[in-house]
């Protein structure tokens, strides 16, 4: 690995970094620091979103008995260690606020919009490196006030994750009213804070790119870090002004949605989806970029048809705009709009398929090295196809009206958002740990985490499609309520059974992630022998991160082109010999 | 920051990176921040149209609630704001400290002043019961024209940060960037209201 970076290493010790403690670690405005206190957040609110959906599966798998543990939570919340159905209410709602707010977007945005941009680009920071840091500290007290939601009178939010009016509207209806109040100043606060990260992210990208970084050297994770960082910012004012209007709605007595006074639910519902289908894209589309680089390293292959995949990014990118009526069919769209909706939803399985086929070109007749990152993103692909083909089918009206608010669907988001967004975004950790923290998380426990997840992940969402099928609602506190139900409870029971090893299975990642922190192995400058920017400068990278800005000559995925003595061409080293035919061949 | 990024011209994109926009990056993360802007106000703008073609009935005729004359001033005195704006930015390209500092000072008055005059008429109107909760004529009125006066008034505040530097002399003719990134945010915000004037006051 010596000859990695060789005009860097001596000139390091040229950038000079005289900060105090408090300015390096907690007011940071280095990009690096900034990622890493995001991964450190957003993990905290994974762990809690996980532990709430422990507790709403104890409830599904065993109706009306006592919670272990239990006994600890106030009465407000459980009576006698069984959670009461106003709580169960607040936990479907909190589980996919932090998931979704919290956890996964922080994760794929915060974390790695900010670790890899410049790095992969070339540049010393973020444009915008204070503005970065206020990014980060206007996402704690939005995290806090969220949690503070739990310990008001009335409990917290529990009109679900999408906050439907008049529901969460009116505080008779659900007898919350504090909590909803901070569910909703929580997410304005975050939406400012996105909408600030997605500022640095664009003009980053636009104007600190390094010589020779053209728009079509850049690798896809900054491809689509760039197209998501777009829907971002023109995602999250949507939601901030529709957020504000509900918050006046309970606060200050409009009447936006509530429509005894004339208000309009459905415009509730049309503004959180001309939001919330974008957001489904920026919860997926950084994966699927980190996939992308994760994959050509682990199959030592160029990417199979780099262009397309750049336009595809940018079509589906489009596309999530102009779909978020398939949201709604159920609530009194007319059909004709119903099927424009439909047809543009599946129009979306075009780019996304192209992205998937070429996956697999990437795979195929490489020389694929089963690291742990790969292991991860080649689970990311599969599950990614399962969420998908549910999707396209869920797509259309008809089919909706039978499965819609039914566990289906919540089959279909976790194949999504967990086989999706949050493989891709373990096996990104793994991938970019040693880069963070410069050793190498442990591939023995990294394995069995991966396995063990892999497995219990399957067993736990698959049987929700056959849930859905059979009638089971989305939301409901007691699935023994209904007679046709009673037949359910053993298969609830087994996916409670599952989920819990599941959540158990994720301890190991935790145990890897802390433990290698202190032992794991120190990690050279370019452990994968990746041919990216990042790998260039020694693990981690220096306050700057290069003494002397690099220069780019080569594509992003030059792997096994057979121009250099190893099988993997860095972007930043300049070759003599001219480049071979126009493209880089394929390994064989 | 870090050393590659203090170059030449600061009011040129660096030359050491790839070509990017072509402008400095506090003017492009002000267009871009401003493209965000333009979706927050037309959740709000775009809320307001369906509610009131939905519910006509439940607005009032203009100028039976609302009071046009004086808006009209405060609209008069925002636009005279974006000039004396631009006279600023005028001012500090040919390097003359003095007018800068005149008009700056010109626009944060004024900026200030549009802000007092709708306190002003905030309180006569809730005076009248005309309060928020007052249909969705009264949800509509607040909600827009009070996040539009929270932007003025923002921009007020930085404005007169900017104007604080002016006087210490941090501007010239080769480096005025905050002037040119603030004016930017100014006009905006005055053109935003110059669309509300007309949805919310004239029709």
């Amino acid at each position: 690995m010596a000859t990695i970076a060789p005009p860097v290493e001596p000139a390091v010790h040229a950038l000079v970094d005289d900060r105090t403690f408090l300015r390096k670690y907690i007011f940071s405005t280095d990009h690096k620091i900034i990622g890493i206190q995001f991964l450190l957040m957003s993990l905290i609110f994974l762990l809690i979103g996980g532990i709430l959906a422990m507790m709403m599966r104890w409830q599904l798998g065993f109706p009306g008995r006592p919670m272990p543990g239990g006994g600890l939570l106030p009465e407000t919340m459980a009576s006698g260690a069984v959670i009461l159905p106003e709580f169960y209410a607040s936990l479907v709602t909190m589980h996919g606020t932090f998931m979704v707010f919290f956890a996964i977007m922080p994760l794929l945005v915060g974390v790695f919009g900010n670790y890899l941009i410049p790095l992969k680009i070339g540049a010393p920071d973020m444009a915008f490196p204070r503005l970065n840091m206020a990014s980060f500290w206007l996402a704690v007290p939005a995290g806090l006030l969220m949690i503070a939601g739990f310990f008001v009178e009335g409990g917290h939010a529990a009109a679900g994750w999408t906050g439907y009016a008049p529901l969460s509207a009116n505080p008779e209806y659900t007898g919350v009213s504090a909590g909803q109040q901070l569910w909703c100043l929580s997410l304005i606060i975050l939406g400012l804070s996105s909408i600030l990260g997605a500022v640095n992210y664009i003009s980053t990208v636009i104007n600190l790119r390094a010589p020779g970084m053209t728009w079509f050297r850049m690798p896809l994770s900054i491809w689509s870090l760039f197209i998501t960082a777009i829907l971002v910012l023109l995602a999250m004012p949507i939601l901030s002004g529709a957020l504000i209007m509900l918050l006046f709605d309970q606060s200050l007595g409009t009447h936006f949605f509530l429509p005894a006074d004339g208000g309009q639910p459905i415009l509730w519902q049309h503004l959180f989806w001309f939001f919330g289908h974008p957001e489904v894209y920026i919860l997926i589309l950084p994966a699927m970029g980190m996939v992308s680089d994760i994959i050509s390293n682990g199959a030592r292959k160029p990417i199979f048809g780099y262009h397309s995949m750049v336009f595809a990014i940018m079509s589906i990118g489009f596309l999530g705009w102009v779909v978020w009526g398939h949201h709604m069919f159920q609530s009194g769209m007319n059909p004709t709009l119903g099927t424009t909706f439909m047809v543009s939803t599946m129009l979306i399985s075009v780019p996304s398929a192209i992205k998937v086929f070429n996956w697999l070109g990437t795979l195929w007749g490489g020389s694929i090295k089963f690291t742990v990152p790969m292991l991860h993103a080649c689970a990311f692909v599969a599950m990614f196809v399962i969420g998908g083909l549910s999707g396209v089918f869920m797509a259309s009206p008809p089919l909706d009206m039978y499965i819609h608010d039914t566990y289906f669907i919540v089959a279909h988001l976790h194949y999504v958002l967990f086989g999706g967004s949050l493989f891709a975004i373990f096996g990104a950790i793994t991938f970019w740990y040693p880069k963070m923290f410069g050793r190498m998380m442990s591939p023995r426990l990294g394995k069995l985490h991966f396995f063990l997840t892999f497995v219990f992940y399957n067993l736990v969402f698959f049987p929700m499609h056959q849930l859905g099928l059979q009638g089971h609602m989305r939301r409901i506190y007691d699935p023994s309520t209904y007679e046709f139900m009673k037949p359910l409870a053993g298969l609830n029971r087994f996916i409670t059974i599952s989920a819990f090893l599941l959540f158990a299975s994720q301890l190991l990642f935790l145990v890897n992630f802390i433990g290698s922190w202190f032992r794991g192995r120190k990690a050279e400058p370019n452990p994968w022998d990746d041919t990216g920017l990042e790998w260039t400068t020694p693990s981690p990278p220096p306050h700057g991160n290069w003494a002397v800005t690099p220069r780019v000559y080569h594509p992003p995925y030059e792997f096994g082109s057979g121009r250099t003595a190893e099988d993997f061409l860095p972007q930043d080293r300049k070759l003599d010999t001219p480049p071979a035919p126009a493209r880089a061949p394929a390994s064989r | 920051m870090a050393h590659a990024m203090t170059h030449a011209s600061v009011m040129e994109p660096s030359p050491e990176a790839e070509p990017g926009a072509g402008v400095y990056n506090e003017k492009l993360g002000m267009w871009i921040f401003l493209l965000s802007e333009i979706m927050f106000f037309t959740a709000l703008i775009g809320s307001y149209i369906i509610l009131r073609f939905a519910h006509p009935e439940a607005w009032a005729a203009p100028g039976k609630v609302l009071n046009i004359p004086v808006t009209a001033v405060n609209t008069f005195l925002l636009i005279c704001s974006s000039v004396s704006m631009v006279k600023a930015y005028a001012s500090i390209a040919d390097g003359n400290q003095k007018m800068l500092r005149l008009w700056l000072v010109l626009t944060v008055l004024m900026g200030a002043t549009f802000v007092g005059i709708q306190a002003y008429e905030y309180y006569h109107l809730i005076e009248k019961a005309f309060v928020p909760s007052a249909g969705l004529y009264g949800s509509t009125f607040y909600t827009m024209t009070g996040f539009h006066g929270f932007h003025v008034t923002m921009g007020v505040i930085c404005m007169s940060f900017v104007t604080w530097k002016a006087f210490r002399g941090r501007y010239t003719a080769a480096d005025h960037r905050g002037v040119e990134v603030i004016g930017l945010y100014w006009h905006f915000v005055d053109l935003v209201w110059i669309i509300l004037f007309t949805i919310v006051y004239l029709i």
